[in-house]
């Protein structure tokens, strides 16, 4: 393991010893075109036949979910925002399917309707398939790995409920399922994408606002899209995730966001905390070496 | 003068979240990972007092310190194995030794540690042997064992510093450069806590104040350079418990050097800078508990910091 492999730009899965790796595969969340349907939420479940987590009211918008946890792996966040028309007009002339907030009028009842000075911002979380994942760097067991394609799995067989990787992750992704004790998240679909099909939650997408590929072209398509709302007008559109050069090394799965990204629950400049372990464990060396030298002092001192 | 009292003194630093929800996951373990803190620390500062004890012949200090080492690692362990998810997996954690994993490198050193330290404590036992082979190889074997884990020791109570650093938890991990010398001191204290009620000899006192010292630095840093993240060290219930351990702390050193004669006032001297050293554990627990459940403490320093890089 070189020093490197804790921080900066790699590629992960020769780093973690594939000869002759696929691509690395990803997802590219495209949030402007979002529609907030919630296909991929529920088709993640499906898939992987993930437990439901209740039946919630969170008077959160229309998120009864919450957020990510061990039984949501794809989770859609929603945000009601005033806003200038102005921005309303320039997304919907960049053409993204922007919904506005709903009328109680009957739809093209009113034609020409102005459009309101609310926005809602919708956008579909997962796991990020760090390049630097801090859940794989702690996790005692080895039941978090990194497979050929660059993503991070957990083995259900091998974990043993430690929870240091819920702990760990910047982005409070990975979570313990309470009554099985186990942690759970997005395995980006690898009993899928090994046999060529495409993950469950960006089939289902009806916008493609999750795209899935190759991570390489989809950073490409991403820079194009995020150049095009910058020329429509749409100033606050920006890539989350897209650089190899962030505190994670960038990650798998990217996003294209229209705000800040705290206003959806990530964190706006995420470091893998294992970044700093080797000074960590230096500094835990000078304190061992404290301690022991207190020791002798104490008993080297005069007999009294 | 205006009264003041109903203004906040620092103005509420403004910060966007997705309706006040933490953004990092508090890590899911329970008060028995707090517990293991402190007797991870006791088994350490016990088994390098009995080391102590040992090579200055000094048999009451070298047996209490074995002995306390042993129920130390014993009660370690249950915390350790309660808090999995899936208990019965505990030696999952044998599969691999990680060393990007602080809780990979811990259960190597505390398995290499109690070891030792078992070996040590049972060898105490030869006394009460009849005369003949094992009454007499037990002792040897009991100071090789003794001095073993007394190697491993600093380790193993500084390594619990790291597992909680190395943790997307915000005041943890800032904390990182001060939190080994808090565990060693900490460690340090409650073995000589240890070696006061035991046999309150003047290495004991010596000991003590110096795991006092070192605590008191490593906490001071932590409670005044870390901004913000300082804050939960400093206020509510984590702050309250960091304040309790540093009056018993003090309280300590004050009768182990004041009631050097009086065996009682020693041994409660003891028995404070135990107590001091468990709530000091809790204390840094619940703080960093505190600091990943607001996403202020995820959201602010992570602004401030890319403000920084872009000015
Ligand atoms: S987002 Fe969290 S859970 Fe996902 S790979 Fe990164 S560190 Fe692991
Ligand atoms: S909870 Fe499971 S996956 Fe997470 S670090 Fe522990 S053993 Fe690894
Ligand atoms: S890739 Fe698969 S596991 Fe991950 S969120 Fe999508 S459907 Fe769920």
């Amino acid at each position: 393991m070189g020093s490197n492999s804790l921080y900066g730009p790699l590629d992960p899965a020769p780093d973690a010893g594939y000869v002759d790796a696929p691509p690395r595969m990803g997802f590219f969340t495209d949030t402007s075109v979002c529609i907030g349907c919630k296909a991929c939420e529920v088709a993640c479940k499906e898939w992987n036949a993930i437990p439901d987590d209740g039946f919630n009211l969170l008077g959160q918008s229309y998120d009864n979910t919450g957020g990510l946890s061990a039984n949501t792996w794809r989770h859609v966040a929603f945000i009601e925002q005033p806003v200038v028309p102005s921005l309303t007009d320039a997304l919907a002339a960049a053409g993204t399917q922007f919904l506005g907030m709903p009328l109680s009028d009957l739809p093209g009842r009113v034609t020409e309707a102005p459009r309101t000075d609310f926005r809602w911002l919708m956008m579909s979380n997962v796991c990020k398939h760090c390049t630097h994942a801090g859940c794989l760097d702690v996790c005692p067991t080895g039941s978090l790995f990194r497979t050929e394609f660059g993503t991070v799995v957990v083995q259900e067989d091998i974990c043993n409920g430690c929870g240091y990787c819920i702990a760990a992750c910047p982005y409070g992704v990975i979570d313990r399922r309470e009554d099985d004790g186990r942690a759970w998240k997005c395995t980006l679909c690898y009993d899928r994408i090994g046999d060529g099909l495409t993950p469950a939650c960006a089939q289902a997408c009806p916008t493609q606002s999750i795209q899935f590929g190759e991570l390489d072209e989809l950073r490409t398509r991403a820079a194009e899209r995020v150049d095009a709302l910058h020329e429509a007008g749409v100033e606050s559109a920006r890539l989350y995730g897209h650089s190899e050069d962030d505190g994670v090394g960038g990650d798998g799965a990217f996003f294209l966001l229209l705000d800040e990204p705290e206003v959806y629950g990530l964190p706006p400049d995420p470091i893998v905390t294992t970044r700093d372990l080797p000074d960590m464990w230096k500094r835990a060396g000078i304190a061992a070496l404290a301690m022991a030298a207190s020791v002798a002092v104490s008993f080297l001192g005069r007999r009294g | 003068m205006s009264k003041r009292g109903d203004r906040p003194m620092v103005p509420r630093a403004e910060f966007k979240s997705y309706y006040g929800r933490p953004i990092v996951r508090p890590a899911p373990w329970t008060h028995d990972i707090a517990s293991y803190l402190f007797t991870g620390g006791l088994a350490a500062g016990s088994a390098l007092l009995a080391a102590g004890g040992q090579l200055t012949r000094r048999p009451r200090l070298r047996r209490a310190g074995r002995v306390a080492s042993l129920g130390a690692v014993a009660a370690s362990g249950y915390f350790l194995v309660a808090d999995l998810g899936r208990p019965a997996r505990f030696h999952h954690m044998l599969r691999v030794a990680k060393p990007t994993s602080p809780m990979s490198m811990g259960t190597w050193i505390f398995s290499a540690f109690s070891a030792a330290a078992g070996a040590a404590a049972i060898t105490e036992a030869a006394p009460l042997l009849p005369p003949g082979f094992f009454r007499r190889v037990l002792p040897p074997v009991g100071a090789a064992a003794g001095l073993g884990a007394a190697v491993v020791a600093p380790a193993l109570a500084t390594y619990t510093a790291v597992l909680l650093a190395d943790t997307a938890t915000p005041s943890w991990h800032a904390a990182y450069p001060e939190l080994p010398f808090v565990f060693a001191g900490s460690a340090l204290a409650s073995g000589a806590g240890v070696g006061l009620i035991a046999d309150p000899a003047p290495p004991v006192r010596r000991m003590a104040v110096l795991g006092a010292a070192l605590e008191l630095y490593g906490a001071h840093r932590i409670e005044t350079t870390k901004g913000i993240l300082s804050e939960p060290f400093t206020s509510g219930h984590a702050g309250t418990l960091l304040r309790a351990g540093r009056l018993l702390t003090a309280a300590g050193i004050a009768g182990a050097l004041l009631g050097r004669r009086s065996r009682v006032v020693s041994a409660l001297s003891g028995l404070s800078l135990l107590a001091a050293s468990a709530i000091t554990r809790f204390g840094i627990f619940e703080g960093g508990m505190v600091s990943a459940r607001d996403p202020k403490y995820t959201v602010i320093p992570q602004r401030e910091r890319l403000a920084q890089r872009n000015e």
